[in-house]
């Protein structure tokens, strides 16, 4: 990689921050809750993202970047008032300065109306009275004005000319770290100098203050450069000096005493004697007119032709160092690979006589801690607070209220929660969707909120935890609450239920789930069609997270994911059925327990078991795996009860049961597909691979309707 | 003996582009993020130029010129301003506070070099 | 168990060439990662019949495929003298189980014949040629339609 890309990919890395910090600070000003370093920083974001994509040459971004700027900059300055009051413009802004940022990214265009659109908005806030209000864009920022290397400059330079300069620093230029000697080093560099010194002011010792500066110089350059060229090397004294630059014999006749003459302090420090040079001009020809007085700003060319390797020392904070993910997975892969050898080196131990409290035991006991702790801080490298997708959702809210003209306000809490990197990209999609649920069917209209006496302003909450070893998101809502009667009533008109099926509250709630499932009459065009709940549904479960609902009539809903650390490690149970080992995750027992022939029931073909006073479905899984024919006595195995994300329990029947062990997760869907029953696999000890039980399976979860659940009441919805 | 050069600049990419970019012309680098942290690494890095951009968190660039210029030993280093505006306001202010030059953005690595030539030799 | 021989050019090898029921097929060599004797495998609950199960190669999960089974033949018993060759289609890793590898070929591409119009039921579709010298005759097998047997890769 080069490091142009290098830069490129840390730029927009970096977007990728300053974006997050932009809608932090624009929240705190929606919330009127902004100090003027809240305004700083997102005055500073905006401005970094213009000044890097100024440097790739986006002019897009940057001319749009420009424009925002500015407004902040009133704001900053304190020429714009309560910036609350137009907070909808900047959010806008915001908005469309992210999709810039990824248009200059992938390359894609964005509409040009939306841009001009919002400048105009943009421009129509800007006060009158400000000296940014003539909006001078192209005078003020040319990313990309002039080549530096103008044939124009370089032809003027093909004709040596003597140049005459008069040089004398006043005190101030040293006082600001600039230094003669530095100066006419530089202007040597340009042709052949002669430099004198003037030291005819220079006082005796006794009075002379070492500050200050006695001395002035003559410098006889005889040069192709431009006077232009000579000025730039005086550009950053022209105010801490007296310059004289002339550039014919007559000058030269002219200056020879100079020295001797102090300049007269009423005099602009900076003398420009250029009248002979126009003339030498008209000598060379017409075009020579054409050279502009001053030289434009440099274009923005590629800053690095630096050729070191890109992950060299770079420049970044103190603490960190920025890896490429790639290692952290191989990293990953290898600790799964060392975790299963430590297994397959305690299963040995197990299968040899060794004592308990031999050193070997000790030692193995020890690795088997030390594997575990390996695991857990590299599985931290991956962690990621939950924050910056927290703020995508502010935007997905900002869109959702928009479009269903509900006043929304988005409260947002544990923010800084970290969960698995790949497990916050791909919850991206899910949540999206549960927030503008909640927006479009969790919350009512402002007119009917006020019915209820409600504030207008309906208000969603975002939050994250760490609960019990895994993370918890919670999407709420203090809207009506689910329709429970109407969800009942669609479900038996899309023959999901039967209408006998008496539902308890919480399993009409996870009706939402089922697919097909839409309550909404009309399909609003925010929910989509054919994406329902079970899309986020099946998108959590393939994280190995569950998703719960809890509703309040008149009060709101709560939708909560709960989701593994990481997606690489689980808690399982290694089981034996038909000679085949399989896993259950922990997560998914509630019992293991010992049938005696009196537990069995059958209801039609389907077995169930009594557990205090329920009736739980039984499941022969060596026959419903195909491992097996139907077994003819099931009092000789071994009953574990399970509960699927959903709720629904079932009893599966195992021959026997191993240990419990924590296990690396492998995916099945890597080289071959879905497997059913199953939703992953890992190895065991003895290096064979187990399938890992899904208990939210069809092959298992299809036996729920077979059997009466309990017969609570259905609520009032 | 390579000329040292401290930048401090609070956006990542203007590191890397002048880490890179200095990098490449000869001059040893260190970066700073921003004015605090330029502070804190200058007796450690005793650069013989300091680039600093202005609008930075915690202490920005004109914070960042004054403390430099209330050092013993540093009240003299250039200074390089690095700023997007070529607004002479911005300048007068970088130059009341001390500093010594200036680089409007964007640059490229001749604007760069070229700059620092006529305050370091 | 593999021998280099040479055809009718003597170029790079560019097919292994293996033995299923008395019939001589090969593959592209360039999508062989390698070949291994028979382990265990773990069997996968509704599976075509065609797929054995999955094995674990270094940390990954391989689906193994009944090389007979899939051409419609009737099922081996597999025992330590089959052979798995291992290859890799696109992204996916998958185990061909087969009687043998007979050997490595180089054959130039004029070689390859189209496949006869009499073949057996239903494996026409993965026969992309044959190749006969010697009164031998290799089918040239498409594994791109091999792996169809396993259910597509779930989207993520």
């Amino acid at each position: 990689m080069s490091n142009r890309d290098s830069i490129r990919d840390t730029f927009f890395q970096e977007c990728e921050e300053l974006l997050e910090s932009l809608q932090e600070g624009l929240t705190a000003i929606d919330d009127d809750t902004a100090d003027s370093e809240t305004i700083n920083s997102v005055f500073r974001a905006v401005h970094s993202i213009k000044g890097g994509a100024g440097a790739f040459g986006f002019d897009d971004l940057v001319s749009f970047a420009h424009e925002f700027e500015t407004i902040l900059d009133e704001i900053r300055n304190g020429r714009l008032d309560q910036p609350s009051s137009f907070a909808d413009v900047l959010w806008k802004s915001a908005d469309l300065l992210g999709d810039l940022v990824a248009a200059a990214a992938g390359g894609v265009a964005i509409e040009t109306h939306r841009t001009s659109d919002l400048i105009s908005k943009l421009v129509s806030l800007m006060p009158e009275t400000s000296p940014n209000s003539n909006w001078e864009q192209e005078a003020e920022f040319q990313p990309l004005a002039f080549a530096f290397d103008d044939p124009l400059f370089s032809d003027t330079a093909s004709e040596e000319t003597t140049y005459k300069i008069l040089f004398q620093p006043q005190d101030s230029m040293f006082e600001n770290g600039n230094e003669t000697a530095v100066l006419l080093r530089k202007l040597a560099t340009l042709g052949e100098a002669t430099i004198i010194c003037d030291i005819s002011q220079l006082p005796t010792f006794q009075i002379l203050e070492p500050e200050k500066c006695y001395l002035s110089w003559m410098i006889e350059l005889c040069s192709s450069a431009s006077i232009e060229e000579i000025q730039d090397v005086f550009e950053f004294v022209e105010q801490d000096c007296d310059l004289k630059i002339s550039s014919t014999q007559d000058a030269l006749n002219d200056t020879s005493n100079a020295p001797e003459d102090p300049p007269p302090e009423s005099n602009p420090p900076l003398q420009l004697i250029n009248d002979n040079i126009t003339q030498q001009h008209d000598v060379d020809g017409d075009e020579l007119e054409q050279i502009p007085p001053t030289r434009a700003p440099a274009p923005a060319r590629d800053a690095s032709r630096a050729n070191r390797s890109s992950d060299s020392k770079t420049a970044g904070a103190p603490a960190t160092v920025r890896v490429d993910v790639e290692r952290i997975d191989k990293l990953i892969n290898l600790i799964g690979e060392l975790v299963v050898n430590q297994a397959m080196l305690s299963q040995c131990h197990l299968d040899s006589e060794l004592s308990a409290d031999s050193d070997f035991v000790t030692g193995l006991d020890e690795l088997k801690t030390l594997t575990r702790d390996v695991q857990d801080s590299v599985m931290a490298i991956r962690a990621q607070p939950v924050k910056s997708l927290f703020q995508r959702m502010a935007r997905i809210v900002r869109e959702a209220s928009a479009a269903t003209g509900k006043d929304v306000h988005l409260e947002i809490s544990g923010e800084l929660t970290e969960v698995d990197k790949t497990v916050l990209e791909r919850l991206a999609d899910p949540l999206t969707h549960m927030v503008r649920n909640a927006v479009d069917h969790g919350l009512e209209t402002p007119e009917q909120r006020q019915i209820s006496g409600k504030p207008t302003k309906g208000i969603i909450h975002l939050a994250a935890a760490h609960r019990s070893g895994r993370v918890v998101i919670d999407v709420s809502d203090d809207g009506a609450g689910i329709n429970r009667a109407r969800v009942l009533e669609t479900a038996i008109r899309k023959n999901l239920i039967s209408q006998n099926d008496n539902l308890s509250p919480e399993e009409t709630d996870a009706l939402l789930f089922l697919p097909g499932f839409s309550t909404v009459t009309e399909i609003s065009n925010l929910s989509g069609r054919g994406v329902g709940m079970d899309v986020v549904r099946s998108a959590i479960r393939a994280l190995g997270g569950r998703i719960s609902i809890n509703s309040e009539p008149g009060l709101g809903s709560t939708f909560s994911i709960s989701l593994p650390l990481t997606l690489a490690v689980l808690d399982g149970m290694v089981v034996e059925v038909a000679q085949q080992k399989l896993v259950i995750p922990i997560a998914a027992i509630i019992e293991t327990l010992l049938p005696n022939t009196n537990n069995f029931h059958s209801i039609g073909h389907q077995d169930v078991i009594f557990i205090r006073d329920t009736v739980i479905p039984v499941v022969d899984l060596g026959n419903i795996l195909g491992f097996r024919p139907p077994l003819e006595n099931l009092t000789k195995c071994v009953l574990i009860l399970l509960e699927s994300d959903l709720g629904v329990q079932f009893a599966v029947l195992v021959d026997a049961i191993h240990d419990q062990r924590q296990l690396v997760i492998k995916a099945l869907e890597e080289n071959y597909g879905e497997v059913a029953g199953a939703a992953a696999a890992t190895i065991l000890g003895d290096g064979r691979i187990a399938l890992i039980l899904d208990p939210n399976d069809r092959l298992f979860i299809g036996h729920r309707n077979a059997v009466t659940t309990d017969s609570r009441q259905i609520a009032n919805g | 003996m390579k000329k040292k050069i401290l930048a401090v600049d609070d956006s990542r990419t203007m590191r890397d582009m002048l880490y890179y970019a200095l990098s490449d012309a000869g001059f040893s680098v260190e970066v700073a993020d921003d004015g605090q942290d330029g502070l804190e690494k200058l007796h450690d890095v005793q650069p013989n130029v300091i680039i600093t951009d202005i609008n930075m968190p915690r202490l920005d660039g004109f914070g960042f010129i004054e403390q430099v210029r209330k050092d013993a030993v540093h009240r003299t280093v250039p200074i390089l301003v690095l700023t997007t505006e070529s607004a002479n306001s911005l300048k007068e202010r970088a130059r009341s506070v001390g500093a010594t030059g200036w680089i409007v953005k964007p640059f490229d690595q001749t604007k760069l070099i070229s700059a620092i030539e006529r305050v370091v030799a | 168990m593999q021998q280099a021989t040479q055809t009718s050019q003597s170029n790079e090898p560019n097919f292994v060439a293996f033995r299923v029921a008395d019939q001589e097929y090969c593959v592209d060599i360039m999508s062989v990662r390698e070949i291994r004797g028979w382990t265990p495998v773990t069997t996968l609950p509704q599976a075509p019949d065609s797929v054995l199960g999955v094995i674990n190669l270094r940390g990954s999960v391989v689906p193994i495929l009944d090389f007979s089974v899939r051409l419609g033949l009737k099922s081996q018993n597999p025992t330590v003298d089959n052979v798995i060759i291992i290859v890799q289609v696109d992204s996916q890793t998958i185990g061909l189980l087969v009687d043998e590898v007979s050997e490595i070929l180089s054959i130039e591409d004029d070689a390859i014949k189209p496949t006869p119009e009499v073949t057996y039921e239903g494996s026409e579709a993965f026969i992309t040629g044959v190749i006969t010298f010697d009164s031998r005759m290799i089918r040239l097998v498409d594994l791109s339609f091999i792996v169809l047997a396993c259910p597509q890769p779930a989207p993520r």
